[in-house]
Parts: structure tokens; sequence; C-alpha cells
């Protein structure tokens, strides 16, 4: 029996080198195909009319003129009369037509009527004593929203239990709730939370605030701090804005089968998703997929839309139809980061040990408020206070944005801690070095990591402490951040063929996000049975493959390694046990490498790979590697650093990076090159989250303002300086076993960035993004106080 | 978008003749970047659409004694690389590089960069140019303003004026030919810009008819100028404030100056008060900076902008520093 | 209302005008109407359908397609090119870049029925028979991209910058090359494309 690890690195040909993706030829030619490129003959467009008010009761619809236009193919009222909508660009009714301006004219002849209920679309700073009251019985928004919001487990078991429902709990409910991957737990509390009919139609206050809770004495802690810094820092709502909107198309190839082509992080759990909504056999539901454009943790599920384009295409007799999102619909309904806002207090000894740590905080998830980002972040404070409000807002639902909730947490903890190592007279290297001791189980990466990064970015020349003294209105100066994420592997099955020819084929239900999946299945297979990456065709993106986890959390590269590693010892064994008597050798004395099955103890007693193959006779030989499985080939916990060094010009406020460092680990790396380019492509996606972006919604009409890629600003070619990445790639993490990477250098960037423009301009911009009348203003007060 | 008609004259007469009596009937479509996303946002409906880049005669730049004469169908692109305008009019040329994007400046023209709408976000979101509450309370100064106008501000229209062009042009003295259906006329580019009193007036001095057919540059007669660009990203973004100046300098004092500031208020803002600060003074950090202060000296910022005063201060002081060096450094940041 | 009957300058009545030019789905092809403008004979097309034609990558194409249909759609949904992206449909992100007579633009924000008698490139037609060509086969080589969404565009949109601008200053590259825009953050790689197909050290 083969014993499942990975190669030493000596024998590795292909894991760990810099190999360029393999759908990068596809890609660069406008040949790849995604959703969106779908297009079938006969294929019919979708539109989806949406709710233009932040908070309305639908009162009426009237689709029948639409109904009567030529080249109408099907109406669907994808929510009802009486409906009450929670957020702007809620779905209405959606129809499907022969092209696309015909579908846009009978969305415009469809007569919704709505009543106009007052709306909520502000996350700032809750008042005093609001959300002290009970927050009353869940609604199916607010139960729905906190599932998918990062709401812990325990605090929705202990709401349910003590608070209650509005709705009646139906079998149809938990068994859909069940297929979204609910734990049992959450389910049998709400089947027996208590039902209180009469709250549903309640006005409640928009805030909702957890238990205090404590660690340690925090009174003490303080008691013992010889320096107490306090602050406020926070980050806003954002979007993930996906260049390709979500969406699907589908149609029915016989009247109980659906065929779909969904964007999505996940393909092999669609199935169930459209089968629970449709009320047909999740065996009868096909989801493929080639090419994704950008999830960033907001494509899991058909979407409400997607349920009602599989609708339309049954109306309209199978046919396929098409609906992708419009760039406003997809910036205002399709997913938005949570914001996270916290006064915080954090008391440290003279010497710089952290020692105390209390924090009010807030944010919005749209309906149903949002969960507590995991402050403090990295750092176990030994006593601490914390409460976190909940702000209910008729902004979009919230959906896991890369890393979720770290991201926030980074803001506001390395802010609270950069101020404190201000107020220590401390170089803040030197300070969170300091306090490693606390920084839990990666603390001893964290230790190798700083210096590197130090190095990589100049800290010790660059940085000064805080207000950079030099002349001119341009201000320059560093900051850091740190971060962890877990990262372990996902469910994973890998069919994996040798084909008596020689040929090799894999199949897997996982998808390429653009993070380097194919590739690097392709490296672990043909590294495993010794031959080049293209004698493998990799097929993967549909549910006729075996199932595979969804790509979020940073777990796919984990999952599919692991499987796929499996998978070729499995079928290995089973061809060496064929091939062995052709050698005159046992099958355990047999390695292949170099194209080649031969004696390890005799390189010249060999068969060319396809010569061994045709051992196998008639039958190929077809195994399923699994992850989970044996043999420790994956792993989990990460920690990162990173720095920042920027300038701001304090007249107008205007903040520049001029180079940032990024220091990783991720265990052992399968592809050097695309790892890499994870982190650049973080960084990347934090300087904008740093700088620019913000979901804008008007407090008089409750609209987004700017649902639209030109006041939803993204960082531009232009606005990207000097990026250096380290990956640590020593025989210590080598040994970890595999580990993703997606999340983790996401989250550092903004509160590197942060911190960097403290130490330039010598004072606190509390907020995200680091805009110019953010700058001004704190620049303004600095001013005054000085005066 | 909505179903429209669509007309491709070859003539000015024929285009004014084409074109309605009405905003709601006809569009004029140019390089149609504003054009077709006003439409597609339902902003504005018209029932025909008349296709002007068949028009021979509006492309084109000449230049000679009299200046520069520039057919209004003329791209963006194609003037941002043009000798002459580098050559004569550096500072018009700085604000041709910095504007939106390569893309943006091979469909853009420059009749159609005059003429663009308000990027104002409840203008487009079809709330109107002065939009309202439902309790006649202006919607911009209750709601999100932080991009709207500092200035010009008194009555009901607190957009911004949106090219980023056109305070260069109007600092180098800009006018413009505008042809319809009883002729031509001319009217300097500054006064072209009108501020709407209410809802259904026009932020230009342009009739439904009428289309945008040259641009004329006096010589540059020795001035310096500068344009100088706030932006939040470098990269293709609007800006949050700008300042194009002339200087005329008799010796080392200015015997007259024009300070345009753009993205401060409803039109192109022109400052009597920055003018008269520099006018007589010899250009320092300390001229520039009051004449700066003087430019901002009437703004009367919202609830979300009052940064903008600074940032239009510091736009007109930069501005006036780099026309003063004789080189204009355009740029953000 | 004697003011519905007042004659537009093209000599049609208002009525008239209103009754051509209002909205119907699918209204059939019908022949250009011709209108008297300033004395000569001006064809006025749709608003249904229109014959259409067009040379793309070299070939001709033709269609019947509203007035109102861009060059980006009319290329996706009707021609299957769907190399070109639709991304922010507002000439605002640059996923769309095709080349129309040689230069790069925003097919989202140009009509199709503009764009008949105008060579049209598409990103089918830098690979075709399969070889790729320098500058993508560049963006492979330093990873300039993630999911790939905006990658089409912004390879037509650095060819057209390198065609125009082969040894291009540092300066050129930070003005040209900023009208398209990527989520997975791969602006590294691309900067290095440019770098290395213009022999200069990037932007």
């Amino acid at each position: 029996m083969a014993e499942y690890k990975w190669p030493a690195p000596a024998e590795r040909k292909l894991i760990g080198q810099r190999i360029a993706r393999v759908d990068g030829p596809v890609k660069v030619s406008g040949r790849a195909k995604y959703s969106y490129d779908y297009n079938p003959k006969g294929l019919l467009f979708g539109k989806v009319l949406r709710c233009p008010y932040a908070h309305a009761r639908i009162t009426s619809i009237d689709t029948s003129a639409a109904e009567k236009m030529p080249g109408v193919k099907a109406v669907q009222v994808v929510q009802k009369p009486g409906t009450e909508i929670l957020w702007q660009g809620d779905d209405v009714v959606a129809v499907a037509a022969v092209d696309e301006p015909t579908a846009e004219d009978a969305i415009r002849a469809i007569q919704v009527k709505y009543e106009v209920l007052p709306h909520n679309v502000s996350d700032s700073e809750p008042p005093p004593g609001a959300g002290d009251g009970p927050p009353g019985p869940m609604s199916e928004d607010d139960l729905d929203d906190a599932l998918s919001n990062q709401v812990p487990e325990a605090q929705v078991i202990s709401r349910l239990q003590k608070d209650g429902v509005t709705f009646q709990v139906t079998d149809d409910m938990t068994k859909e709730l069940k297929g979204y991957g609910v734990p049992d737990a959450v389910i049998n509390a709400l089947k027996a939370a208590p039902y209180h009919p009469e709250a549903a139609n309640q006005q409640r206050p928009p805030y909702q605030k957890t238990a205090a809770q404590t660690l340690g004495d925090p009174d003490k802690g303080f008691a013992a701090a010889e320096v107490v810094s306090e602050g406020i820092y926070g980050a806003p709502v954002i979007t993930h804005c996906c260049l390709e909107t979500h969406g699907s198309a589908a149609e029915w190839p016989s009247p109980d089968h659906l065929f779909v082509h969904c964007s999505t992080q996940g393909v092999s759990g669609l199935p169930d998703q459209y089968a629970q909504a449709l009320k047909i056999s999740g065996g009868n539901v096909r989801a493929h997929q080639d090419h994704v454009g950008g999830g960033f943790g907001s494509k899991f599920s058909p979407d409400r839309w997607g349920i009602a384009t599989a609708q339309l295409s049954k109306s309209a007799g199978g046919k396929p139809v098409k609906y992708m999102l419009e760039r406003d619909s997809e910036l205002m309904t399709a997913g938005a980061r949570p914001s996270a806002f916290a006064r915080v207090k954090v008391g440290a000894k003279r010497d710089g040990t952290v020692v105390a740590w209390q924090s009010d905080s807030w944010g919005t998830g749209g309906p149903a408020g949002a969960g507590s980002p995991p402050i403090p972040y990295v750092f176990e404070i030994p006593n601490q206070r914390k409460q976190h409000t909940a702000v209910r807002t008729n902004q979009g639902p919230a959906r896991a944005w890369r890393a979720p909730n770290h991201p926030q947490a980074a803001v506001i903890t390395m802010g609270a801690l950069d101020d404190l190592a201000h107020k220590l007279n401390m170089d803040p290297l030197e300070f969170f070095t300091k306090n490693l001791d606390i920084a839990g189980p990666r603390a001893p990466i964290y230790r190798e990591e700083f210096p590197i990064a130090a190095e990589l970015m100049g800290w010790k020349e660059k940085w000064h402490p805080r207000g950079d003294k030099t002349a001119g209105p341009i201000k320059r100066g560093v900051g850091l951040s740190m971060h962890t994420w877990g990262g372990r592997g996902h469910a994973s099955n890998c069919l994996l063929t040798i084909h008596p020819d020689g040929s090799v084929d894999i199949k897997m239900g996982s998808q390429d996000l653009g993070t380097g999946t194919r590739t690097a299945i392709l490296i672990v297979a043909a590294d495993s049975l010794g031959i080049p990456m293209n004698a493998v065709t990799l097929n993967i993106g549909d549910t006729l493959y075996p199932p595979d986890g969804g790509s979020g959390g940073s777990t796919t590269i984990g999952g599919v390694s692991s499987s796929t590693r499996r998978a070729a010892l499995m079928a290995l064994d089973q061809l060496f046990a064929k091939v062995a008597p052709a050698l005159s050798a046992q099958p355990a004395d047999l390695e292949a490498k170099d194209g080649m099955v031969r004696v390890k103890s005799d390189p010249s007693k060999a068969l060319s790979w396809k010569q061994a193959c045709s051992k196998l006779g008639a039958m190929p030989v077809s195994v399923t590697g699994k992850n989970p499985g044996p043999g420790n080939l994956i792993n989990s916990g990460v920690g990162g650093v990173q720095m920042a060094d920027v300038s701001v010009d304090t007249e107008t406020g205007i903040v520049k990076v001029n180079k940032m460092v990024a220091v990783q680990d991720c265990g052992l790396i399968i592809n050097v090159k695309l790892a890499e380019s994870q982190c650049y492509g973080a960084l990347i996606m934090g300087i904008s989250y740093a700088l620019f972006e913000e979901k804008v919604l008007d407090p008089v009409t409750g609209r987004m303002l700017n649902p639209n890629m030109e006041f939803y600003r993204l960082a531009g070619l232009r606005d990207i300086p000097e990026l250096v990445v380290h990956m640590m790639t020593d025989p210590l993490n080598d040994n970890r076993g595999v580990i993703g990477l997606g999340e983790p250098p996401v989250i550092s960037p903004g509160a590197a960035i942060s911190n960097a423009v403290a130490n330039a301009i010598g004072v606190r911009v509390p907020f995200l993004p680091l805009t110019p009348d953010r700058v001004l203003a704190v620049l303004e007060q600095q001013q005054k106080a000085g005066a | 978008m909505r179903a429209f008609e669509y007309t491709s004259p070859t003539t000015r007469q024929q285009a004014a003749e084409l074109l309605a009596g009405s905003w709601e009937q006809s569009a004029v479509l140019a390089g149609g970047t504003d054009l077709l996303s006003l439409m597609k946002d339902d902003v504005i409906t018209p029932k025909r659409v008349v296709n002007i880049k068949e028009i021979r005669e509006l492309h084109g730049v000449h230049y000679g004694a009299r200046g520069m004469q520039i057919g209004a169908l003329t791209s963006l692109g194609e003037l941002a690389d043009h000798a002459l305008v580098r050559q004569h009019y550096p500072a018009f040329g700085d604000a041709l590089v910095e504007a939106a994007s390569q893309q943006i400046r091979n469909m853009a023209t420059i009749g159609g960069n005059i003429c663009q709408r308000p990027r104002c976000w409840y203008f487009r979101s079809g709330f109107g140019l002065t939009p309202k509450t439902p309790e006649g309370k202006s919607l911009v100064a209750e709601g999100d303003n932080r991009y709207h106008a500092i200035l010009g501000n008194d009555g009901p229209a607190l957009f911004v004026s949106p090219s980023s062009i056109v305070p260069a042009l109007i600092a180098y003295g800009a006018r413009i030919r505008i042809a319809g259906p009883k002729g031509a006329r001319e009217v300097t580019l500054e006064k072209f810009f009108v501020i709407p009193k209410a809802e259904g007036e026009r932020e230009h001095d342009l009739r439904p008819n009428e289309i945008v057919t040259d641009i004329f540059l006096p010589p540059p007669a020795g001035g310096r100028y500068a344009h100088y660009e706030v932006r939040q990203k470098e990269a293709f973004d609007w800006p949050l404030a700008l300042a194009a100046v002339a200087l005329h300098m008799n010796g080392d004092t200015v015997r007259s100056a024009r300070v345009v500031m753009g993205y401060v208020a409803p039109v192109p803002w022109v400052s009597a008060e920055a003018e008269q600060a520099l006018v007589g003074k010899t250009i320092s950090e300390q001229t520039a900076q009051a004449a700066g202060e003087a430019a901002v000296s009437q703004a009367k910022p919202l609830s979300r902008n009052g940064y903008k005063v600074q940032l239009a201060r510091v736009a007109v002081k930069r501005a006036i520093l780099q026309a003063a060096q004789g080189k204009a450094e355009g740029g953000a940041a | 209302m004697a003011d519905d009957d007042e004659k537009t300058p093209s000599g049609v009545s208002r009525r008239e005008f209103l009754k051509i030019s209002g909205i119907a789905a699918a209204v059939p092809l019908v022949a250009p109407q011709v209108v008297e403008a300033a004395g000569e004979k001006v064809p006025v097309y749709g608003p249904g359908k229109v014959a259409m034609s067009f040379t793309i990558n070299g070939k001709k194409h033709s269609a019947q397609l509203e007035p109102r249909v861009t060059l980006l759609d009319a290329l996706r949904d009707t021609f299957d090119l769907t190399g070109a992206k639709r991304v922010c449909d507002r000439a605002e992100c640059g996923a769309c870049t095709v080349l129309l007579n040689n230069k790069p633009v925003y097919a989202c924000t140009v009509l199709a029925i503009e764009a008949q008698h105008q060579p049209i490139t598409t990103i089918e037609s830098l690979s075709e028979g399969g070889r790729l060509h320098p500058i993508q086969a560049a963006f492979v080589e330093h990873d300039a991209q993630q999911c790939g969404f905006c990658t089409p565009g912004f390879v037509m949109a650095c060819k057209a910058f390198l065609d125009e601008h082969p040894h291009p200053t540092a300066e050129q590259i930070r003005y040209h090359l900023n009208g398209n825009l990527c989520r997975c953050g791969t602006y590294k790689g691309i900067r290095e494309v440019i770098a290395q197909m213009s022999g200069t050290k990037g932007a």
C-alpha cells in the first residue's frame, strides 16, 4: 500500500516550481467560456424588474402588458404582492424574451405598486443605550442574514431559544437550510424555537446588542496598565464587484431535468439548492461551469434570480434562458462585506506588554445586522471586555467577502495597537515583536516573518516617530499589520483513470476561480505519476463529476491537491501490481518517474509509461482519491506580515502607496508562481479597499448612489506601487502540508496602510477608505488641537 | 435602452433639420461616451438619435495667426497627441492626457466633452438636475453631497460641471461656434455654461436642434498656463477639484490673470476674486496661496463637501505656481 | 392640439414622428424611411430591426438589429464573439475593449449601427490558428490574469498601445493604460508584460 505523503523535496519535478497556469492560453485568447458567454441557439434573454426602494411592501403587480408583447416568452413573479422588500434592487418580476432589448421593454411594461416604508441605511455609531432592550423574535430574513453573515452558531442558537421566531418553521424550510449546510444544532434550535406570530409586524429598533464578553479581569488589567490608548477605527460596507456578474443560463432538456450554466464558486453544491427551490430531485439537476469571472465569497448560491431563470425556462418550454445581473444590480444586491467599527481602549505596561482590551463595536451586514469581527485580532490579550451592536439596515444583504470579518478586525486591532505603540514611544516593529508571545499558535512564524518583511521594506531606514517632520506638504510613513487564517482543505473527490493506452484523465466537480486550481491538480497528478502535465486530461466544473467542495475560505488547494495525490498513489498501486511481473519485481519496489515505471533499486529495469500501462490489459485503472483521507497531506493555520510605505499630500488629503511588502506562509506550496499571484492580487485588492471602496447609500432615498464602476472605485494600474511578496518556503513549512492562501494576504493591507498614514501625518484617520475628506478632517482637528 | 430611430446626416444643415425642437425627441450622437450611458440609465429617452460623426467639416485642427480652430468632432485622443496643441496650448494638452482613458479619448469628441451632462449621482439616478425630496427640499442638500458644488450653489442646482478640459479652454479664452436651423452663432465658452434655475432648464446655452461645431482658441500670446487636478485615483477617475490658470505677465508682475475652477460649481467657475488677488503681484508661494484663498472666499460648502473648499484652494495655488514656473506638470498629487 | 401637427425640421409632422418612433418590441424589418433634410434625402433607420453589415477580424458579417443594439452586444449575442466581456456596460472598465479603425474603444458604448463601415478587431483575431500573439504569450508568462474576465480587454488595450508606442515612455504608460480595471489584482503582471514587450522597466 502506498504511503500517503508528499514526495520529498528532492524527488519533486513539478510541485514547488513556478509553473504558468494551464488555462492561461485559453483565457488570453478570449476563447475561455464563462457562464456569461453561454450562447446556444434559441437562447432567450432574461431580465428582472427590481424594487427601486430600500424598504417597501409590494401592493400589486400587473404583468399583463408584458405578457402580450411580441417576443416575450415567459413572465415570472419572483416576489408576490404583500411581500416586504428590505433593500433596493431586490427581485420582483422576471421575464424572458427573444432578445435583450425586448426583455427590457417588457420589464418597462410591468406595473408594480409599492407601499413605501421607512428605511434606515445608516451604520453610524449607535446612540448610547441603543440595543440594550431585548431584540425580539427573529424573522425569516433575520435568520437568513444571521446564517449568511458569519454570526457565530452559538449566538444564533441562544437567540432562537430565548427570543423565538416570528414565522412558522416548516419541514421544507429546515430541509432547505440543511441543503445550504446549516448545522443540525441550529436546525434543532429552530424547530424548537418559540413561535411569536404577533411580533412579525412590529417595528423594531435597528440595534441589537450582544451580551458583554469578558476574559480575565479587564478592570484589574486596565488598573495595571501604565499606558492606555483610546481610539476609534473601522471599515465601511464594500461590495464584491465581481467582473462577471452573478447569473446563469438554465434549460430543461426534459420536463424534469434541469441543466444550468451558473457563475459559481461551488459547482457541486448547486443541484441541491435548485432542487429544493424547484421541488425536483437533486439528481435531476446538472450544473456546469468552465470559468468564473470572480466570486470572492459571493457566489455559492443560485440566488433568487437564478431560481427565477430556471422557472422562466420551464415556462418557455425548457428553452435556454440566460440572465446575468446588470452592473448596478450586482453592486446593489449580489454581495457586500459587512461594516465594522469600534471604540477601543487598550492598555500596556511601560515596557510594551499589552495587558488589557476593551471595545464597543458595531456594524451592519444589511437587514439582520452583522456578527462581531474577531477582535482583538491575532493577539490573545489576557484581560478583555467587549460588546458588539449589530445595526439592521436596508442596505443589501452581506455575503462572505474574502477572509470574512478579518480585514475589519485587522483594521480595528492593528490600528489600536499601533496607536498604543505610538503612545509608548515605541517603533511598532519592536512593539508587535515584543507581544508575539500572545500572538497565538502562529507566533513562531510571525517571529520569522517580521525581520524578513522589515528587510524587504527597508523599515529601519524608513520608520520614524509619528509625523514626518520633513518640509513640504508631502509626508511619508510606514505601517505594518499581521493576520491569520485556517485554510484546511475541503471535502474533495478525485476520479483518476489510467487507461491501457497510457492516457490519464481526471474528473472532479471542483472549479477554478482563477486561483490556479486546474494547474495545481495537474501538477500534483503529473508529479505523482512521473509523467508530464500535458499527458493528463483534466475535467472539472460539472456535476457529472465526483462532488467537490465549494471554493471558499481558502479550502480548495488543500482539498484538491490531497485528493489528487491520493488518487494518483492509489492508481499507481494498482498499476504497479500489474506491471511488477513484467519487471520481475514486487509492486512495492516500483516507482513512476520521468515517464517510466521502474525498479527503485535498479532504474535500468524499466518500462516506458505507455508500455507499463499496456500491462493493464483491457481494463483501465479507475480510482477515487478523497479528502479527508489517510496521511497528513494538508494542514490549517497560517500567519502573515505586511508592511506599507505611503505618501500623504497633507494639502489635498490624497494618499499614495509607494510600496507594499507581504511575507506569507502557507505550508507546502504546490505552485510558487500562482501562490505569489494570489498575494500580489490580494495586496492590490487591499490597496483598493484601503483607499477607494465604499458602498454609498443615500440617507434620503435609501438608494445606492454608486452602483457603477465610476464612483464605486477600483484601483487601476496607475494606483499600484512596487509590490514585494516573499513566500515562506523552508522545510518546516514544507512539512506542514498544503494550506490555503486565498484569504490571508487580503486581510492586512487596509490596516498596514492605515498605520502608515498615521505614521506619515502623525494622527489616525479612523475609518477606511482613506479618502481626502477623511484625511483632511483629521488634519484639521490636529491643527486646531495644536493651535 | 429604449428603442429609437437613427440617422446619420452628412452636413450641418441636415443635422439641424433632423434634430427636433425638443430634448425629448432627439439627441445628438458624437463620441457617444456620455449619450449611451444616459440612454441606458433612462435619464434621457430620445425618439431619434442623430449621429453627426459623418459630417466631415466638423473634424480637424487648424492653426494660424488667429489661433487654433478645432472641429467639434475632433477626438480627445487626436488632440492630446497633436503637436500644435502640445506646443501652443500645453495646459490644454495636460488636461487632455489626464482625461479618462485611452479608449474614451479615442471615442469622445471635444464638442461632446463640452456638452456632456453632469455626473451628479442623483441626476444619473433619474431624479433630475435639481432634485427635490418629497417635502420639496433639495435632495442633494439633504442627501450625500460629497462631490457637489461649493460655489454657485445658491439656487436649486448643486451639481458640478463635469468637464475636466473646459476650464483650461476657458483659461485660453476659447469661443465656440454653434450651428442651428437658423444658421451659426458664436459665444465665449464661459458664457456657454449656465446655472439652471429650475428643473427642465439646461446647464448649456444650447437648443435641442443646435450643435457645437467649432472651438476657437486665440493665440496664446506669451501667457503662462497651467492645469492642475486633484483626483482620488491616479488612474481613470473624475477630479474632485481642478484649476486652470492663465497668467499674463509684465516682467515679474502679473498684468492680468484667468483662474478657472472645475468640479466646484454647476458651471466652470471663473474666479474674479482670485484674478484680482494676482494682478500686480509677483508670483510666490504667498501670493499663490492668497489667490487660492480668494478663489474660495465665497464658497458655501454643503453638509458633506467642506473638504472640497480646501481642494479647490490648493488646486488654484498649485496651478498658479506651475504656470509661473512656465511648465505645466499636470497631475494628481 | 394644434401643436401636435407642428412640422418638425425633418418635415415629418410631430404626430407622424411619434408614431414612427413609438416603442414597439420585435418590430418587423422595414426599409429605412427617407426624409428630406436641407434639400437632400437622408435615410432614417429603425426603431425596428435594420439590416447591418460589419467587417469583423477581416470577415464580413451581417445581421438584422435594432439601432439601440451596442457593438458589444452584437459581437457577443449575434456573432458569438464572446471574448469581449460585458462588465460595467458604461465605458468605465475596459473589459469590452475592441479595436475600431485600429484604435481601442469600449464596445459597450458604440452603437453597432455606427460601427458598420469601419474595421472591427476583436481578441479572437489575435490567436487565429491557435498561435498566441506575443503579447498574449507574455500575459501567460507573467501570470497577468487570474479569473481572466478582464484579460481579453486588457490584452487588446495593451496591444493597441504597444502598436502605437513600441517604445513607450514611463509617462505614456501612465497615461495610456488606465482604461481597464481588474478585480483580482493582476496589474503587477500586466506591468511586467508591458516592460517585456517594450523593453522598458514598466510604469
